[in-house]
Parts: C-alpha cells; sequence; structure tokens
C-alpha cells in the first residue's frame, strides 16, 4: 500500500473540517460534553470510521492530524484513559460485528465516555488458553442465561457495559463452541470484586456472574462464532496497547529524561549508555508504530500489533526500571500503597516506583509476550504451531 | 518534525523499482557466483554494475536531471541497497553512487569540474570512490591525512577506502594552505597507489591509497569541503541502514526457510518454541530498523531539520540488528552455518563490518547525546 492510493477525506480537508467545528463550538465557551458531542458529529471523533459513526472514512493514519489541531485549539478529549478497552477492543468488535442497532446505539455513549466499557474474557482456568473458557451461556427464548466466573477484569467497577465471550456449546472443540455478547453490568446477577495489585491499588477485578439475563439482540455475531469475533478484539487490543501514536520523547523515555536533564547529579557514565540505548529503542518503536498506522491506513489491524504491543512492553520495563535507578535514594521512596480503586488505566502516571510495578502487567495483560511470539512465529513467519492435543476434542471431554 | 510528517512506506514507483534490480540481481547475483568470485582475482562484478549503473541508470538515482542524473532522492537509493544488501552484491554502489556522488552534490555543481565528473558518474562512464577510511563518523574533525600545496599536487595516505580499487576517480579529502579541501585524484594519476587489503567483508572490498605528490583538481575549497564531507557521511550513514535491513531480512528469510525444512527429533527444528521465540525477536527487530530505515531516507530526501537525528538513530538501530539477524543465521543452520559453502558468512562479514562502517553504533549515540539533548555524566 502507498500513501497515494487513500480513499476519503485528505489532511487538508480533514484541517478544514477541524476549523469549521471550532468556528462553531469554541472549545473555551462550550461546555466539555456539548463540544465532544459536536465533535462525534462532525466525523472527527475517529476519522477511520464510517461517516454517521463520528468518522468520515478518512486514512485512520490523519486521526493524529485531527489531534493535534484540537489539541493546539485548547479543546477538551474524551479522557482515553477512562475509556481505553471501550475505544481500543469494544467499539472496533461493534463497528465489524455489530448490528446497525448496535452500532447506532453503543458507539456514541462509547467515545463521549458517557458509558465505561470493560472485557470478560479472562477466567481462573483461562488465560492465554482463552478459548479453554468455562463461563457458560444458555439460551432461554429471547435471551441468554450466563453463569461463570471471570477475572482480572479491568475497570470492571466503572464499566456500565461488558464485552463478554462465554460457551454456548460444550460438545464442540474449545474454539468452536464460544458466543460473544455485550452484558449489562448493572444486571443483579453481575457481582464485580475488587482484586488488589503489585501497585497497592485495585485496577482490576474478579466478577462473578450469576445467571446473567442477556438478550439475544446484545449478541454481537453468530451463535458459536465468537472466538472469530473475539480476535477482533484481541488484534485491536494488541494494537491499542502498544501501537498509540506519541510524539517523540512521548511515553515512558518522557518521564527518564526528564529526570535525566532536570538532575545532573544524578548522571553516571553507565545509566548515560543504557539511557541512549533506550531512547533509540523508543523512538525506533514510535516510527515502527507510525509505520504500522500508515500501513493499516483504513484495515483493521493484523499480527503486527503483536510485534508492536512485544516491544512496548519490553521497553516500558526497561526503561521504568532506569528511571528507578537513575533515582537513586528516591528510588527507595514509593508514592502511595493505598487500596484505591482507580478510574483510569495509567502506564505513565504517578512515581517511578509505580510505573516500574505497573509496566510489569505490559507483558502480560493482552496476551502475555510468550503467546505473542508464537502469534508472529506461527502466523507472520509460518512456522509450525506446537504440537496439540485439545485441538478437535469436545470441550466438555477436555482435562481440567 | 513530528513522525506523521515521514512517509515510512513504499511508493508503487520505488516497489516497481525494488523488483527491477530484484529481478537482476535473482538472475546476474545468485550466492553461489558471490561465492565463487570470493576466491578469485576479481571480487567484484563489473558486468553487474555496468548493467545497474547504465542501464538501470542507478549510479545516477541522487544526481539532478540538468547534470545527467535521475533526479531521484535517498528514498530510492535506499530502496536499491535494501536489494544489493539482500543479495550481497559486490558491486561499488555506495563507494560511488552514495558516498562520492553526495560528497560532489555538496560542492558546487556550478563548477565545471563537479558538473563533469556528477555528469560522467551519474551516466555510468566513471567510477568514484570517497578516499576515506570506510570507518569515517559524520560529525568528526575533517581528516589530515592528505596534504595538497598550492598547485594542486597531493601526498599523504588513506586507509581502508571502500572500493577503491575499481575507481577510477577519486574524491580526497585533503588539507592545503587555505585548509579543508576536496580534489579529484584520476586513479591512474602518477603518484596514485591503490593497494587492495585483505577485507573481513569479502563483498566489499577496502584499499589503502598512497598519494606520492599526485596532481589533483580542486573540487572544493575551504568554504564548502567540510560541509560537502560531511554530508556525505551523513547521507551514507543514513542510507547504509536500509542495506543493514536488506541483510538483516536475507538473514531472516534464509533462517525461518531452513527451520521450516530441516527435521531433527522426529519433528521439524522451527516446531521447537525456543527457536520460535527467537526468530520472532529477529522479526520485531527487522520491522523495527525498516521503519527507523524508512525515516532516515525520507529525511535525507526532504533534508528534513532533524535528519542528523534520525540518521543517527538508524545507524545506532539498525547496525546491530544486521549483525544480530546474521548471527542468528549462523547459528539456527548448525554446522553448515558454519561452511564457507553456505553463504551465511558473506552476510555476517557485511553485517559486521557495516557495523563499524560510517561510525559505530556506539558513535551514533554519543551523536545523540548532544542532538536529542541527553548530556553526558560529570
Ligand atoms: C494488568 C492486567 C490487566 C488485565 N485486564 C484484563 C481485562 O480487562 N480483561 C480480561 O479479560 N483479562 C485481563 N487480563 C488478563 C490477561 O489477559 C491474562 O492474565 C493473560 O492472558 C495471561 O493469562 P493467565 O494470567 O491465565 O496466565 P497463564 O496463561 O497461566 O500463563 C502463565 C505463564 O505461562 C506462559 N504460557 C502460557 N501458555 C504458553 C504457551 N503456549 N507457550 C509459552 N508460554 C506460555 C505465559 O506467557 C505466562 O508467562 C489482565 C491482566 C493484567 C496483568
Amino acid at each position: 500500500m502507498t500513501t497515494t492510493d487513500r480513499t476519503g477525506p485528505d489532511a487538508a480537508e480533514l484541517r478544514r473540517r477541524v476549523r469549521a467545528l471550532l468556528d462553531t463550538h469554541d472549545p473555551a465557551a462550550t461546555e466539555r460534553l456539548e463540544f465532544l458531542r459536536a465533535r462525534f458529529d462532525a466525523g472527527l471523533a475517529w476519522v477511520h470510521f464510517p461517516p454517521g459513526l463520528g468518522g468520515l472514512g478518512a486514512p485512520r493514519a490523519l486521526q493524529g492530524v485531527v489531534d493535534a489541531e484540537l489539541a493546539a485549539a485548547g479543546a477538551p478529549d474524551n479522557d482515553p484513559r477512562r475509556i481505553g478497552i471501550g475505544l481500543g477492543m469494544a467499539a472496533p468488535t461493534i463497528l465489524r460485528y455489530g448490528t446497525d442497532g448496535q452500532r447506532g446505539r453503543f458507539l456514541r455513549p462509547l467515545w463521549l465516555g458517557e458509558e465505561v466499557w470493560c472485557q470478560l474474557f479472562s477466567e481462573p482456568g483461562a488465560g492465554s488458553d482463552l478459548a479453554g473458557l468455562a463461563t457458560r451461556a444458555v439460551r432461554d427464548g429471547d435471551e441468554w442465561v450466563v453463569t461463570g466466573q471471570k477475572v482480572w477484569t479491568s475497570n470492571a467497577h466503572n464499566a456500565r457495559w461488558a464485552i463478554l465471550i462465554a460457551r454456548t456449546d460444550p460438545e464442540a472443540p474449545k474454539h468452536r463452541g464460544i458466543t460473544y455478547f455485550i452484558c449489562d453490568m448493572t444486571d443483579p446477577g453481575v457481582e464485580v470484586r475488587p482484586l488488589r495489585q503489585i501497585t497497592g491499588e485495585a485496577e482490576f477485578n474478579e466478577v462473578f456472574l450469576t445467571e446473567v439475563r442477556i438478550p439475544d439482540t446484545l449478541r454481537l455475531g453468530e451463535v458459536g462464532d465468537g472466538w472469530r469475533v473475539a480476535q477482533t478484539t484481541l488484534m485491536n487490543e494488541r494494537m491499542a496497547i502498544g501501537g498509540l501514536a506519541l510524539p517523540r520523547e512521548g511515553g515512558m523515555i518522557g518521564g527518564a529524561v526528564a529526570t535525566w536533564r532536570e538532575r545532573p547529579e544524578l548522571r553516571t557514565p553507565e545509566l548515560h549508555d543504557r539511557l541512549l540505548r533506550l531512547w533509540v529503542d523508543s523512538e525506533v518503536a514510535r516510527l515502527s508504530t507510525q509505520r504500522v498506522r500508515q500501513q493499516l491506513a483504513m484495515g483493521a489491524p493484523g499480527p503486527e500489533g503483536s510485534g508492536m504491543k512485544l516491544a512496548f512492553a519490553r521497553l516500558n520495563q526497561a526503561i521504568s526500571g532506569l528511571e528507578l535507578e537513575l533515582l537513586g535514594e528516591d528510588g527507595l521512596r514509593y508514592g502511595d500503597w493505598t487500596n484505591n480503586r482507580p478510574e483510569t488505566v495509567d502506564f505513565y502516571g504517578r512515581d517511578a516506583g509505580y510505573r516500574y510495578l505497573r509496566a510489569k502487567g505490559n507483558s502480560i495483560e493482552g496476551g502475555t509476550s510468550e503467546i505473542l511470539r508464537n502469534i508472529i512465529a506461527e502466523r507472520v513467519l509460518g512456522l509450525p504451531s506446537e504440537p496439540r492435543t485439545d485441538k478437535d476434542v469436545a470441550w466438555k471431554d477436555l482435562p481440567r | 518534525m513530528t513522525a506523521d510528517d515521514l512517509d515510512l512506506l513504499y511508493s508503487d514507483v520505488e516497489q516497481d523499482l525494488r523488483s527491477a534490480v530484484r529481478d537482476l540481481l535473482t538472475d546476474r547475483c545468485p550466492a553461489s557466483s558471490v561465492l565463487a568470485r570470493c576466491d578469485s582475482d576479481t571480487p567484484y562484478d563489473l558486468g553487474l554494475w555496468r548493467t545497474l549503473a547504465v542501464q538501470l541508470g542507478l549510479a545516477g538515482l541522487l544526481v539532478p536531471e540538468k547534470l545527467g542524473g535521475q533526479g531521484a532522492s535517498a528514498r530510492e537509493v535506499g530502496v536499491v541497497l535494501e536489494e544489493l544488501g539482500g543479495a550481497v552484491a559486490p558491486v561499488p554502489f555506495l563507494g560511488s553512487a552514495v558516498l562520492a556522488t553526495s560528497a560532489l552534490l555538496g560542492c558546487d555543481t556550478g563548477d565545471g569540474r563537479v558538473a563533469a565528473l556528477l555528469g560522467r558518474l551519474a551516466s555510468g562512464e566513471s567510477t568514484a570512490a570517497l578516499a576515506v577510511p570506510l570507518s569515517t563518523a559524520p560529525g568528526g574533525a575533517f581528516p589530515t591525512g592528505v596534504r595538497v600545496d598550492a598547485d594542486g599536487v597531493l601526498s599523504g595516505r588513506v586507509t581502508s577506502v571502500a572500493d577503491a580499487t575499481v575507481a577510477d576517480a577519486l574524491v580526497v579529502p585533503a588539507v592545503g594552505p587555505d585548509g579543508p579541501a576536496l580534489y579529484e585524484v584520476a586513479a591512474d594519476m602518477p603518484g596514485v597507489r591503490i593497494a587492495a587489503a585483505t577485507p573481513l567483508d569479502l563483498t566489499r572490498p577496502i584499499a589503502d591509497i598512497e598519494f606520492e605528490a599526485a596532481a589533483g583538481g580542486l573540487l572544493a575549497g575551504a568554504r564548502t569541503a567540510t560541509a560537502a564531507l560531511d554530508g556525505a557521511l551523513l547521507t551514507g550513514a543514513g542510507l547504509l541502514a536500509s542495506e543493514q535491513l536488506g541483510v538483516a531480512q536475507w538473514c531472516l528469510d534464509e533462517t525461518v526457510n531452513h527451520l521450516g525444512q530441516r527435521r531433527q527429533f522426529g519433528r521439524v527444528v522451527g516446531s521447537f518454541q525456543a527457536l520460535k521465540h527467537r526468530l520472532a525477536d529477529v522479526w520485531l527487530e527487522v520491522v523495527s530498523a525498516r521503519a527507523a530505515a524508512r525515516a532516515a531516507a525520507d529525511a535525507l530526501a526532504k533534508t528534513a531539520p532533524d535528519t542528523a537525528l534520525l540518521v543517527a538513530v538508524a545507524q545506532a538501530y539498525c547496525a546491530p540488528v544486521a549483525v544480530r539477524a546474521a548471527e542468528e543465521c549462523v547459528q539456527l543452520h548448525g554446522g553448515i552455518g558454519m561452511t564457507w559453502e553456505h553463504p551465511a558468512h558473506l552476510y555476517l562479514k557485511r553485517a559486521k563490518a557495516s557495523e563499524i562502517a560510517l561510525g559505530t553504533p556506539g558513535r551514533h549515540r554519543a551523536a545523540l547525546a548532544a542532538l536529542a539533548d541527553l548530556p553526558a555524566a560529570g
């Protein structure tokens, strides 16, 4: 794909539309949500989405143009750290597999942040081997009755809706008996219990589902096709975690270089060499994600996103580790161990100790780095898969 | 400049250029013939070089049309270097079409001598070398190994010059009464002695050059010589990243291919996870190197304000990637990887020598300390 054969509005046209939005909605004089609504309705929310659903069918790579223009004009954003799962995972899946009714109902409040989403995928017995999940969904007329336990559910305590996968056919092999649903988190059968994590706070939860009733109209995709639908979520999740558009020195490297510049007394030759290496790696990772976005133009992310996420996790862990060493004595202190239930998922916020600990999750959440290497080796490089014994066996007959 | 302004992809025209070069190399430059040449006294394939330079017009890619070239840019040169690296093609493209040509483009191209030499290089009629050690990094002091007197007579010695043995023209940095200067010296001029050295990289020979009262023609005086030389080294370093990418990509593809066929323990060896994960890591580095190399090429093409920074990033990143990919290629081939017969060693030698060429990764990181405002300790 080249930069010239794109369709939809180009950068100049997008800039024109941003100016038109700003002309009618002065950010300084417009209430935040009202501004965001106008932005969504002008197709400037996520420009690669279709017209009418917050987009203009423009190349994905041009979102940066819009964001930069709006930021420069002092416009409010939709606080993406609060609604990352909705934006990065639920939305692309609803766009791809949702009915018109589902798209119309969910995408706007999702983008505006009026409705927060969470992801009910992982279970105590099904993490990397997600397709082995045991939560059951049983059909009852126009509804499904869902019972089971989910775990590591980030932001469930703030969520209005969840994307959920559950087993609808235990007789089928594990990948084929799964169906994908939208779950109402206010249903009386949903119970959310905080799980305190390594940072002290409870960003994730365990979620108990007891006879939760989900109308069939909230099914995404065909019955039994949930694994395929979930691939869209997972590919987008990896891209959302690892493929974010960043300015130079954006992301984890920003904190480390700020400390380096502000505190010359902490510098040593050894740390200097490591910092320069990580600075180079950060800049290259930034260029790589930009290149992937240019390649995607309007298409959906493929396994390349797994690569970006792999690099992202390695870098965040190395940089945040370096930052603590650089701080020396100050690195012995930690900001706050209080068991809070945060509003946002924040990789770069708070203090260096927090960043170091939170970064440990980057190589686990959204598929572990080991699983991502498997995906690259098998789906990109075409190497043979591990010998498997569980593929064609009915799920109910698998050893657990 | 933000990454949004860089075009990191390949245009259709660039992909067509790639296909043309690749087809030619597949046809004319198989590993077997490159290997055979290494043991001969004609390490360069001058027939192939003529076809590339004259027929495909690649020697003049960087040269403006009005000076007899193609008027293309560093972006196209990067694509060609990827392919040449992927074949470890023994042609003096880097020395002549990149280094010497860029140095000339940094001189006053309105000058008759400069324009004439550029025209000859662009048409493929002549081949030139830039007389500096291949290990020279951009941003260093002007070399002082060669002196020139007021009559344009050169004396001195330059070692480890790439692509010098097949050059008929030398572009020589020399220090004269007025300071730094660039001179053109014909390789067959009396007083010029070019002695081939035994190179680590068998497919990019190097030579030591001695000037003993050799007559030269002035290309650039004190006003432009330093910038012309430094610009050439910067262009060379930035584009070498594309060649390193080509080397790394070949090593990855070859290794994946081998491990997908070789059986041990009743299984295809490539199904062992320890090896799959190593190859996944190499893949990620190659993908990243591609972004870094394209960024440097695009920045050079656009003379972007942060070109020097993006070149340093590309060299600091891509050079070790090529080395690692080649090292993994040797290791994961087992005994075959250690043989002279298998081409893996040609790529390892190219990768390791290229890591030293035009500044080691450490030199480029040191340059970044200033370019990215990350001052050293103390
Ligand atoms: C901070 C955080 C937030 C999360 N948020 C969510 C969320 O919102 N929603 C959600 O559904 N899930 C969430 N997760 C769960 C996450 O997706 C899983 O933890 C992850 O997929 C791994 O599963 P597991 O924990 O069961 O580990 P396991 O699958 O038990 O893995 C244990 C170890 O074995 C390795 N391993 C497993 N299989 C293989 C194999 N085939 N080859 C090589 N190595 C292997 C793994 O890499 C890992 O190192 C979150 C996790 C974290 C850490």
